[in-house]
């Protein structure tokens, strides 16, 4: 869990016992509620994505950044392909991966421990309306925060995502329903790449590696806090850690 | 009836593709909500409704990218019973803007503002418009038979409208084309599969997407199933080694004939899925480049039957795989790729390179396509080594466990439709490689022996060169080569 006390800021009385935050306190610039949810199963993410998604479509909450570890996982997105998985199901269930439909945008890809994994919850209608720019606006996020650990990493025009010289650092796939966001990233932080054998990442046959991989211990609070911040500065909110 | 609009996702964007219609045509929709999904660079977004009622029409079918605010279906408004005759709107695109999703581009209409023409825009792709002339006279039309009508270069004056207020509709069109037969290609086809991956025809090694896309279904190893339905043109990789240049800048996309296109399909539209695409693309790429000649010999196979049917028993037993005709047949054709090395060659620009090894790709047949694993140095197997090879390729193919390496770098490959009761095909040349040989069925036949009429085990061997490399003559001696070594088969087995 991360220390909202290095942030400058303190928990709000706009932050209620559940972690709601009252609707007509929102100051300027806007709060978004920084969770780590710590290790949980794809499926359950997803559930608890989909009450936050329903609260900010309400209006009831804030904008969120999640931040969760998945275990072992393939996940295939709306225009996935199967054949980009390379494994057939019973060989991924002998290795202990589930397999799972998500209707996040992107081809196939894979979760595990060691990665980061975020999901903002955001309302776009009230940063910008645009589905392009808000994933610009993440891929900005990672590479910032990767520039923090020393390493050097771009977008590639016409595969979202970021990208080191030795491969692919971080995924994006993203859903909306009614400008409010659900999905996000994954950073490879100490993955075991040897699980991403199992599929073609995003339909892409480039190699794969983590910042482990490139030579950076980092430990998962110092990533998650790096996150945050950054995505405080690129998308303008003011975040605040629950 | 209100248009449903590809609605713009933001600042830059000006198409997106429908990846999924979330209700059917006649179904009942509320406003607000989800109607149809896009999807915009790893973005998947859910679009409401812009209004209640019945999804009347769907115009743009799911996996199709099409331009902001082409109209991609209609509602039927609640109560609304027909559109109403003569000043046809066309598209006020996102009606009284309900939905506080859309990004209205055109000025805000309100609920009782006069109809308002908007032109659409479906700018997707640069087509020459073959008819302006005759748009105006033919009053209003849709977006899908402004494009049926450029698509199929039909003079809109020629077309007599039934909808309403004269208006063309899409069966007009339809009835004028097949009135008309045989529609006559555009001038300039400019279709590209929706989100197809841009194909480099000498594309390094492609990826390793040569999977089966469905479970497998069990993999028995048995050589009898390996081997595709289709002829064997699998082409499933392009060695680095050999450049082989594009012949013409022609298009790769696979093309099909204009008047598919306009007209609505009387089946079902579905998306290749990728290896369906690349298949197709490296059809066309082999038909293109090289000069496919396909010679027949028969072949007298009683000899490998006879010592096949004594062996297969005990080979089972000791092996724990079946004995096929399939590696007599590899076994064959190596000896005649190490007699005449010109067949173990490619051509690079005007070089030609003789392959130091002998690699046999081996087509087999997937449930929704085919890959041609690699049996590297095989002129250093035996029969049992052959089996033990095409066994475990074929089933790891099935199962979807080949590495990459294992589909690259073949110098000859070997089809084997005769499993599937062809008894002789041309198959394709699987690039760079120069040519492919075909194994049909091996039938008990009767066969005039010394006069005497006799009954015999034959097949036919089929082997398509690349006349560009290979003359007829040395095909022809090839194929006797096999042919003898198969006849005449010395070896042992067990």
């Amino acid at each position: 869990m991360l220390d909202a006390s290095q942030y400058g800021v303190t928990q709000r009385d706009v932050v209620g016992a559940h972690g709601l935050a009252q609707p007509s306190s929102q100051p300027i610039p806007m709060i978004c509620c920084v969770r780590d949810l710590g290790i949980l199963r794809y499926a359950d993410a997803f559930a608890r994505q989909q009450d936050f998604v329903a609260g900010r479509k309400a209006d009831e909450i804030p904008d969120q950044l999640l931040f969760v570890e998945h275990p072992h996982v393939v996940t295939m997105g709306r225009s996935a392909h199967s054949e980009n998985i390379l494994a057939s199901p019973e060989l991924l269930e002998r290795a202990g991966i589930e397999l799972h439909d998500t209707d996040r945008g992107g081809d196939v890809t894979y979760h595990g421990p060691g990665q980061v994994v975020g999901y903002p919850i955001m309302d776009l209608r009230k940063w910008k309306r645009d589905v392009v720019a808000y994933v610009r606006g993440l891929e900005q996020v990672l590479i910032d925060t990767l520039g923090e650990f020393g390493i050097a990493s771009e977008r590639v025009q016409g595969a979202t995502g970021v990208w080191t010289p030795e491969g692919k650092i971080a995924a994006i796939g993203v859903h909306i329903s009614r400008w409010v966001t659900s999905h996000g990233f994954a950073l490879n932080v100490e993955t075991d790449l040897d699980f991403f054998r199992y599929i073609v990442p995003c339909g892409l046959t480039k190699p794969v590696t983590s910042m482990r991989a490139l030579g950076v211990d980092a430990n998962r609070a110092e990533v998650t806090a790096a996150l945050a911040r950054n995505f405080g500065r690129v998308f303008d909110r003011n975040m605040e850690t629950i | 009836m209100i248009d449903v609009v590809m609605p713009q996702m933001g600042e830059s964007i000006v198409e997106g593709t429908l990846t999924r219609w979330l209700k059917k045509a006649g179904e009942r929709v509320e406003r607000d909500e989800p109607l149809f999904e896009i999807s915009t660079d790893k973005v998947d977004t859910e679009i409401p409704s812009p209004a209640a009622g019945t999804l009347g029409e769907i115009l743009v079918q799911e996996g199709t990218t099409v331009g902001i605010n082409t109209v991609v279906g209609r509602i039927a408004e609640a109560g609304a019973a027909i559109p109403a005759p003569a000043p046809a709107v066309i598209a006020a695109p996102a009606a009284p803007a309900p939905v506080p999703a859309y990004v209205a581009p055109a000025p805000v209409v309100t609920p009782v503002a006069a109809p308002v023409v908007v032109p659409v825009v479906a700018a997707v792709e640069a087509v020459p418009v073959v008819d302006a002339s005759g748009t105006e006279d033919a009053g209003p039309l849709s977006p899908l038979v402004r494009k049926m009508a450029r698509e199929n270069n039909i003079d809109l004056n020629q077309v007599r409208g039934t909808g309403a207020g004269g208006r063309i509709t899409k069966q007009d069109l339809e009835a004028y084309l097949a009135s008309r037969g045989t529609a006559p290609r555009p001038a300039a086809p400019s279709y590209v599969p929706p989100a197809a991956p841009a194909y480099v025809p000498p594309a390094p090694p492609p990826p390793p997407v040569y999977v089966a896309p469905v479970a497998p279904k069990p993999a028995a190893p048995t050589v009898q199933q390996a081997p595709p339905q289709a002829p064997p043109q699998a082409v499933a990789t392009i060695p680095q080694t050999v450049n082989v240049p594009p012949p013409a800048p022609a298009p790769v996309a696979v093309e099909q004939p204009a008047q598919f296109r306009g007209q609505a399909p009387a089946g079902r539209v579905e998306a290749m899925s990728t290896m369906r695409q690349k298949i197709a693309e490296h059809m066309v790429f082999s038909k293109r480049t090289s000069v496919h000649v396909t010679t027949v010999h028969k072949v007298d196979m009683t000899r490998i039957s006879k010592l096949r049917d004594k062996a297969k028993g005990e080979f089972q037993a000791r092996y724990g795989f079946s004995l096929t005709f399939l590696p007599f047949i590899l076994r064959a054709a190596t000896a005649a790729l190490q007699q005449f090395p010109l067949l173990n060659a490619s051509i690079d620009g005007t070089n030609i390179v003789y392959h130091r090894d002998i690699n046999l790709g081996i087509a087999v047949a997937l449930e929704n396509g085919l890959i041609v694993p690699v049996i590297r140095n095989a002129d250093e197997k035996n029969v049992v080594g052959l089996q033990r090879s095409i066994a475990d390729l074929a089933s790891r193919a099935r199962s979807r466990q080949l590495r990459p390496d294992e589909v690259q770098g073949g110098t000859f490959s070997i089809t084997n439709f005769g499993s599937f009761g062809s008894v002789f095909a041309t198959p394709v040349i699987n690039q760079p490689q120069v040519a492919i040989l075909g194994v049909g069925s091996v039938n008990k036949e009767p066969v005039v022996v010394d006069d005497a009429i006799a009954i015999r085990s034959m097949a036919y061997l089929a082997l398509t060169f690349d006349h560009r490399l290979i003359d007829g003559a040395l095909g022809d001696q090839f194929t006797q080569k096999v042919k003898h070594v198969l006849e005449n088969w010395s070896e042992e087995v067990l």
